[in-house]
């Protein structure tokens, strides 16, 4: 199975780049965020083993990281992106 | 003795000479000691979190100038570590696996091959970072970033001022990023001392379990590193 996901690693970091290249507009950024979310998610789950963690404890530390960062990022980006002089 | 059957083990009876007398088994001491890894791990969690938020406000503000920078950089050479990093990370679960099924062999030549994917990884980003040098894209006195095109825009040219916050913050999180990978190299070097000791068996290997999470999260980094700093514009 590791080398399952590591072959889907490789896959997943080949086609971010090629996909770089091609000119899709705001959709660059989006595949490139969204294949880069899925790889985080497959080393977390399955390499760190949080998919089968024992301890129900770890999976709340991860989704609570996982929340703050995206409190810090979403508030900051809801100011930031909605001035309208910016 | 009321008291035996809270504490499972008392002080003199035989258990694993790792397992610490606060702990009732082996199973909770290696729980709490990943626990320990994970909350350590939220917390830089948010210490690069303060970096990523840092370069999506500036990112949105200067796109272009960020993606003329960006453009600057050699994109190979990042996909060619982000590929290095996921086989360490590769070598890494091998070598908990190994120590889980008490295969000393195959775990010190894991631990060392993921050494060896860690140390090309910092060569790769050090002839990265000479390239920079030389190209005086490095913030401070000598920059210099004059005349560049901005991607998808004929005729206009980034603003060195703002390209030279997209390179300080490209140095400072690949720099952090990489300081990272050096600590991880030291746990792993303490780790390999170990191994090769043949101190890890399946009853006790916490070291390679929370040294192995500490690396996976300095490669989840990267991954998310690699497309911000180096593909933000790349298209023709």
């Amino acid at each position: 199975m590791y080398f399952g996901i590591w072959a889907a690693l490789l896959v997943g970091t080949f086609v971010t780049y090629k996909a770089a290249f091609i000119e899709l507009g705001p959709f660059n950024a989006a595949v490139a965020l969204g294949i880069a979310t899925i790889k985080a998610t497959l080393v977390a789950l399955f390499f760190m083993h949080v998919w089968h963690a024992s301890e129900k404890l770890t999976k709340l530390v991860v989704i609570a990281a996982v929340f703050f960062l995206l409190l810090l990022l979403g508030l900051t980006m809801s100011d930031y992106a909605t001035r309208p002089w910016s | 003795m009321a008291d035996s059957t809270l504490v499972g083990l008392q002080h003199g009876e035989e258990h694993h000479p790792e397992l610490l007398h606060h702990f009732a088994e082996p199973q909770q001491q290696r729980d709490a000691a990943s626990l320990g890894m994970w909350v350590f791990l939220a917390t830089e969690v948010m210490f690069f979190g303060g970096l990523f938020c840092a370069y999506l406000v500036y990112r949105r503000w200067y796109f272009g100038d960020f993606g003329a920078a960006s453009k600057s950089i050699d994109a190979t050479l990042g996909a060619t570590n982000t590929a290095v990093l996921i086989c360490s990370s590769l070598t890494v679960v091998l070598a908990v696996w190994a120590a889980q099924t008490a295969r000393r062999m195959l775990l010190v030549v894991m631990l060392g091959i993921t050494m060896i994917l860690g140390l090309a990884f910092l060569g790769i980003k050090a002839i990265e970072y000479k390239d920079k040098f030389e190209e005086h894209h490095v913030p401070g006195a000598s920059f210099s970033f004059e005349n560049v095109p901005i991607p998808g825009h004929p005729g206009q040219f980034a603003n060195p001022r703002h390209a030279q916050i997209f390179f300080s913050l490209y140095f400072v999180m690949t720099g952090l990023h990489a300081l990272h990978m050096i600590i991880g190299l030291g746990i792993f070097s303490w780790l390999f001392t170990m191994a090769w000791k043949g101190r890890f068996t399946p009853e006790w290997h916490t070291p390679v379990e929370i040294g192995g999470l500490y690396w996976h999260f300095v490669d989840i980094v990267w991954i998310y590193l690699f497309p911000l700093l180096y593909l933000i514009d790349r298209h023709p």
